[in-house]
């Protein structure tokens, strides 16, 4: 057990800056899945926590003790990778034992806990294999094992489902789970996939281009995403943004021939702005075609088995919409939306950060929400 | 789309290859047959027919304390150096392998010796380790005769041997270096999370998994040591065989035998018998070593 904390940590290949100081802190025990698209720096981040990669400048703890300048084995970490890195020349057993033969446990205990570790991840009959002879999921296995076996205080996670089928990414998704309610070890876990990162983590960070977009809860960034980019990053299919005007006189936006109503309050904090407007694909609601809304016109549907997802044109920008099971539609047709206040979310049209709707409206959401659901007429 | 020539006549490809024919003819096939043809007649020094004389050429090999003695000298040229080379090519290679600063410039720095022929550098060494300049010298004055090359054979072998190696290490270092780059990065860095040092993970991960590479360079290079020109280049410029026959090679003694002695046919059964030892060695390594190399 023991908590990480990470300031001012920069890293730059050459003159590549990859990091631009990064400030992070994750408790004792916690979950955390780091999320960005590749490049965004996040294994280098969890490489440097590792010590596989030097710190460029600030510094990372682990337990309150600097580990700049430590060797990886002196930091108390255990690693998974992506590619597993299995020694093919060892058997199972060899690969899961051999960070305590290396440490000099005697051979009769050595022994005792492989066979323990393997019971933990399913593996006892598989010891005297080599790698080249299990499959992907078991091999994964074997490279939990051998993380397991140590008994680290941290535990870090480089996209090791990655490589794996969607049946096995969702089983071995439940199995770390597990595991950590088991172990409790401080997990770091570096994935580009949202979904792994929604259900797993106990805390999300998303990074983009080297710099921290946002840290926070799953459902806390879901509902309320910091950026534009994390706005887009985190939803599928991702939410619909459209730049717009906030008119004051009507207390809206003009969209899709329509005219959405925001809260006025807020309206006139913005005063004739131009910002990002974000609604997602599932908080879209469907309207009758005379009560006005905005119109859609559908492109193509994309069936689900649960729902439908129709990408639509509104201005001749696209826009998804989540459909139910039982509202049909085809290509060519055109949809009526009404867009919910309370669903809305604004940003920066510059920097792209999140405008906060109720600090301009403090008062209890559902009141709010209630007084802003209708929608305009069509003209 | 594959492109392929395809000749109608069948003259036309055995043209194209007829002067690499005939060099393999006039430069391998003949002298072999030659050869064999020469160890078991006895060809008069001063001309007339060839008698056959059966195995009379081996027997007179045999027989002879001095062919002993080259097979032996052979024995351990060729098992001291190609060891030694693989391992100091091995050393280098992780070295150079880790990428510390300054890589770049001891990579070219390490394979350099091989570019220089060995004759060339058995001279340039006869003068590095002579026993009256330099270092040699002071240590010849302090102990006299530690290191005297030209009056004890021992010495006189380890010199050839010291330049076997400091050539080979730099064709050894090559292979060994691109077989490290094929060990993929994360296994070491599993290693180093495993808590493996650097030795450790050498020791543990890479040999293991550049065993391929250590196999071919074992049987090459230990050819190379039995019949190699280099083997028999350094001895020829730096000791010519002695002194007291302590650095004759079985390919020096070879040589020397026919063409300072004209003896062809007992230089002739000598080296079917070389030829047959380095394939009894090539047949041991196989047989014994390479079941414990893993390709995969």
């Amino acid at each position: 057990m023991a908590d990480i904390a990470i300031r001012a940590v920069r890293k730059s290949y050459g003159k590549t800056p990859a990091l631009h100081g990064v400030d992070l802190f994750f408790a004792s025990g916690e979950f955390v899945v780091i999320l960005g698209p590749s490049g965004c720096g996040k294994s280098t981040l969890l490489r440097m926590i590792a010590g596989l990669e030097d710190i460029t400048g600030g510094e990372i703890a682990i337990d309150g003790r600097v580990v700049n300048r430590l060797e990886p084995r002196e930091r108390g970490c255990a690693m998974v990778f992506q590619n597993y890195a299995l020694y093919p020349h060892m058997s199972v057993a060899g690969n899961i034992g051999y960070a305590l033969k290396v440490s000099g446990v005697p051979k009769a205990e050595r022994e005792r806990r492989i066979a323990e570790t393997a019971k933990i991840v399913g593996l006892q009959d598989y010891l005297a294999r080599r790698p080249a002879a299990l499959s992907g999921g078991q091999r994964q296995r074997v490279a939990m094992a051998r993380a397991i076996i140590r008994e680290p205080k941290v535990f870090l996670f480089d996209e090791p489902l990655s490589n794996l089928d969607a049946k096995l990414r969702i089983s071995m998704r439940a199995e770390i789970r597990k595991l950590h309610q088991r172990l409790s070890a401080t997990s770091v876990f570096v994935t580009h996939d949202q979904v792994e990162a929604m259900t797993l983590a106990d805390r999300l960070v998303v990074m983009n281009r080297g710099h921290v977009e946002q840290v926070g809860r799953p459902l806390e960034i879901y509902h309320r995403p910091a950026s534009t980019f994390v706005a887009s990053f985190i939803g599928a299919p991702a939410m619909n943004l459209v730049r717009s005007r906030v008119e004051v006189e009507s207390a809206g936006i003009r969209f899709g021939g329509a005219m959405v109503a925001i809260d006025p309050a807020f309206a006139a904090k913005l005063r004739g702005q131009d910002v990002t407007v974000g609604i997602r694909p599932e908080h879209c609601c469907l309207a009758a075609p005379g009560d006005g809304g905005v119109e859609a016109r559908v492109d193509f549907i994309e069936e689900l088995g649960v729902g439908r997802v129709a990408y639509c044109e509104v201005d001749g920008l696209p826009f998804a919409i989540s459909l139910d099971d039982h509202t049909v539609v085809a290509a060519g047709d055109s949809l009526f939306l009404t867009l919910p206040s309370e669903h809305l979310h604004f940003f920066d049209i510059e920097s792209g950060r999140r405008i906060e709707t109720d600090a301009a409206a403090p008062v209890a959401a559902p009141a709010a929400s209630q007084h802003s659901e209708q929608t305009m007429g069509v003209h | 789309m594959e492109k392929r020539a395809v000749f109608k006549s069948w003259w036309l490809p055995i043209v194209f290859a007829l002067p690499q024919l005939l060099l393999i003819l006039c430069f391998f096939y003949w002298p072999v047959a030659a050869v064999v043809n020469w160890a078991f007649t006895l060809e008069p020094p001063f001309g007339g027919p060839a008698e056959f004389v059966g195995f009379a050429n081996f027997q007179e090999a045999f027989a002879d304390p001095f062919y002993w003695n080259s097979v032996v000298v052979s024995l351990i040229f060729a098992i001291v150096g190609p060891l030694f080379a693989i391992s100091i090519g091995l050393v280098l290679a992780i070295a150079v392998d880790r990428q510390l600063p300054g890589s770049g410039f001891f990579r070219f720095l390490y394979i350099l010796p091989y570019a220089i022929a060995g004759p060339a550098a058995g001279m340039a060494f006869r003068f590095i380790l002579s026993p009256e300049r330099g270092l040699a010298a002071s240590l010849n004055a302090m102990w006299p005769d530690i290191w005297n090359p030209a009056k004890y054979g021992e010495h006189a072998l380890a010199l050839v041997i010291i330049i076997f190696i400091w050539k080979w290490s730099g064709y050894t270092f090559i292979f060994l270096l691109a077989g490290l780059q094929s060990v993929p990065r994360a296994l070491g860095e599993a290693a180093a999370m495993d808590g493996a040092g650097p030795f450790r993970r050498a020791i543990d991960v890479q040999v293991p998994l550049l065993a391929p590479t250590l196999f071919f360079l074992l049987v090459t290079m230990m050819t190379e040591g039995f019949v190699g020109a280099d083997t028999f280049g350094i001895v020829h410029a730096v000791t010519e065989g002695g002194p007291n026959h302590g650095t004759e090679v079985m390919v020096y003694r070879i040589v020397d035998e026919a063409f300072k002695g004209l003896n062809y046919s007992g230089a002739s059964a000598q080296s079917i018998i070389l030829i047959g030892l380095i394939m009894i060695f090539t047949f041991i390594q196989f047989r014994f070593v390479e079941k414990r190399v893993h390709y995969k």
